[in-house]
């Protein structure tokens, strides 16, 4: 009933090519976004907006990278927290050897040197598929941790490891508060998912999705096997490496190996199964729910009045649990569901 | 030269103990076609269940090792019952991330059942060196490992007679090339799936018994699964012999990397070196060193 396209015609390819073709779409999206823009930062608390909105835009942008990746390119990598470590180190180095550099251009430049890794990580896959892929993308996450705890140069001769991050300041406005700081992160993030819708629905994100399926067949076809892989973890990477600059500087505030953990990067791999593999919706609704599920179970623990060790292996088990029922159960995970829930809206109240 | 062959041999025999935690994935993916990223998550189950049947129960080692392998086999059932059975036939991918939600309910479950506290683990073998070496090369080579590569060659002839000589390893390899086909000429994947997490428990636990007595058995044990896995890229995911070798190499040149490359670019290598050495290898031969070649059709 509130959910019907009856009446909205479509005269034009542009409009019938559209990002969101139905008028509801595009009002729930842009009512979204005002709210997220002007009203959150005005109501919410900063604990809320530094602890969970934050770090769910981040993790989003971070699990939209590895969606381009093995959700539409099929390439399954285990090292998406290396990516990130790149993206902030690097915008780190930007900043730190080049003062005056606009912060946003050292983002950008750290995304690219998170691409030019992924690159060369990359390369392999065009020998190599599946799990021997997914095992050897494992070598990157340890190697370049290693190389950032090791390489005094990489990280300006600390001593102990851990690097205050720069403040954010554009244009002389310093984005200090956490207002601020989620705001700059919504825009960035916003930009870059629609990029990235984008980009999926292009020529480029065809081919992906054809080497995802068969990347014998894609190359029969015509696609070049070799471009099209690296393409994926160069674009991937980019994203996650923004991510990674990000997380350290508008969300953790320093910049250490050690965040850029393993763990990291299979959270970040749970959220786009969780998600839903293979969507753009499905990286954000995924990264809601990684960040919202342990902030809810603590406060069920602590009501029930659990120790916390019980409490972290509770949630360790719930994680896995759910990875487990949401493979079984809906595989192509939230952002389906949400899908379902609109296309039953559509009919409703009528069954057919 | 003595220090060399000891760091040599040293990477060998801890090449070995790789090599047993690789053979319980082999076990799986050869017979089932799943890349189990839980196997390490079971070897920290296995070791912390006997353990804790030890120190909780007071059971003496004879007594809690059976009773480990009655809850491996419980474990291994209860894995096919919950997680494969209803996802027969989806890609590997979704039986790879489904393992590797496992690995994370695991090791919630076995730290929750027992704690989270380092235990220690006593084995009737002593790490001391073996004399007999000692006295005619001048070599340091453990009592221990040398026990430990003895444990592991038992066990690969066992699973080798199992694959190639009995019914059930036949259908073994049936259900790991296509899992309806297996069904459809009747074999019981069910059952057989079941049987498969059961013996893969069993390995565990014989990893986990010797992990953990030369470690403590405490939550790092996980991330042994990460050490076995260059070995399995090198070895191929298919081939208990390639698990051993692989094991083998990887061990050596770890040790030896670390000794004599480690020093001159800061050390710590260990980590990251087998990748990179699997990695290298998989450029050169894709399917590892004894790993079917994968021919690809249309």
């Amino acid at each position: 009933m509130f959910y019907r396209e009856a009446g909205q015609f479509k005269t034009t390819y542009e409009a019938d090519g559209q990002i969101l073709p139905i008028r509801q779409d595009r009002v729930a999206l842009l009512a979204t976004l005002a709210v997220a823009v002007l009203v959150l930062p005005f109501v919410a608390t900063p604990y809320f907006l530094s602890a969970i909105l934050i770090p769910f835009l981040i993790f989003a942008l971070a699990a939209l990278g590895l969606n381009i990746l093995t959700g539409y390119a099929g390439q399954l990598s285990l090292g998406t927290a290396a990516f990130m470590a790149v993206g902030a180190f690097a915008s780190w180095n930007f900043v730190y050897r080049f003062p005056g550099l606009p912060i946003l251009v050292a983002f950008a430049l750290g995304g690219l040197c998170a691409a030019m890794v992924g690159i060369a990580f990359g390369l392999p896959s065009l020998r190599i598929r599946g799990f021997y892929l997914a095992a050897s993308t494992l070598a990157t996450q340890f190697f370049v941790v290693w190389c950032l705890t090791k390489i005094p140069a990489l990280t300006g001769g600390s001593a102990s490891g851990v690097i205050t991050a720069q403040k954010i300041v554009i244009l002389g406005y310093a984005f200090d508060t956490p207002q601020r700081k989620y705001v700059l992160v919504l825009l960035i993030v916003a930009l870059m998912a629609l990029l990235a819708k984008n980009m999926v629905r292009s020529n480029v994100g065809r081919s992906w999705m054809a080497v995802r399926d068969m990347d014998v067949a894609a190359e029969v076809i015509g696609i070049r096997l070799m471009r099209t892989k690296l393409l994926a973890f160069a674009v991937s990477s980019f994203y996650c490496g923004v991510a990674g600059a990000l997380y350290a500087f508008a969300y953790l505030g320093t910049v250490e190996p050690e965040a850029y953990s393993l763990d990291l990067s299979f959270r970040i791999l749970f959220m786009i199964i969780i998600g839903g593999v293979g969507s753009i919706l499905g990286s954000f609704l995924g990264a809601a729910f990684i960040v919202l599920l342990p902030v809810g179970l603590n406060i069920v623990a602590h009501g029930l009045g659990l120790p916390t060790s019980v409490a972290s292996n509770l949630e360790l088990m719930v994680f896995g649990a759910l990875i487990i029922f949401f493979l079984i159960v809906e595989p192509h995970g939230l952002a389906r569901l949400w899908q379902i829930g609109k296309e039953k809206l559509r009919l409703w109240p009528f069954p057919h | 030269m003595n220090f060399f062959f000891e760091v040599l041999i040293g990477g060998l025999l801890s090449g070995v103990m790789y090599a047993l935690v690789a053979i319980g994935f082999v076990l799986i993916y050869k017979a089932s076609g799943v890349f189990n990223f839980a196997q390490g998550a079971m070897v920290f189950f296995a070791a912390l269940t006997c353990v804790g049947f030890m120190d909780k129960f007071g059971m003496p080692l004879w007594l809690a090792i059976p009773a480990t392998i009655v809850a491996m086999v419980i474990l291994g059932l209860c894995i096919e019952r919950v997680v494969l059975r209803p996802l027969v036939n989806q890609p590997e991918i979704t039986l790879f991330m489904a393992t590797i939600g496992l690995a994370f309910f695991l090791e919630g479950l076995a730290q929750l059942l027992w704690d989270s506290q380092v235990h220690q683990l006593v084995l009737p073998i002593e790490d001391v060196p073996l004399q007999s070496v000692l006295d005619r090369f001048n070599i340091v080579v453990s009592q221990f490992d040398v026990t430990a590569a003895a444990v592991c060659g038992v066990l690969v002839l066992l699973l080798a007679v199992l694959f190639a000589k009995t019914k059930v390893g036949r259908a073994l390899r049936a259900v790991a090339d296509d899992h309806q086909a297996a069904l459809a000429v009747g074999i019981p994947l069910q059952r057989i799936w079941a049987i498969l997490w059961a013996v893969a428990g069993v390995a565990a636990l014989v990893a986990g018994l010797l992990w953990g007595a030369r470690n403590g058995v405490q939550f790092a044990l996980t991330f042994i699964a990460l050490k076995a896995l260059p070995v399995l890229i090198l070895g191929g995911f298919t081939s208990v012999p390639g698990a051993i070798v692989g094991g083998l190499i990887i061990g050596a040149s770890e040790k030896l990397a670390e000794v004599y490359i480690g020093p001159l670019v800061g050390g710590g290598i260990e980590g990251w070196f087998p990748y990179v050495l699997a990695l290298l290898f998989l450029l050169v031969r894709p399917e590892g060193l004894f790993g079917e070649k994968i021919i690809r059709r249309i």
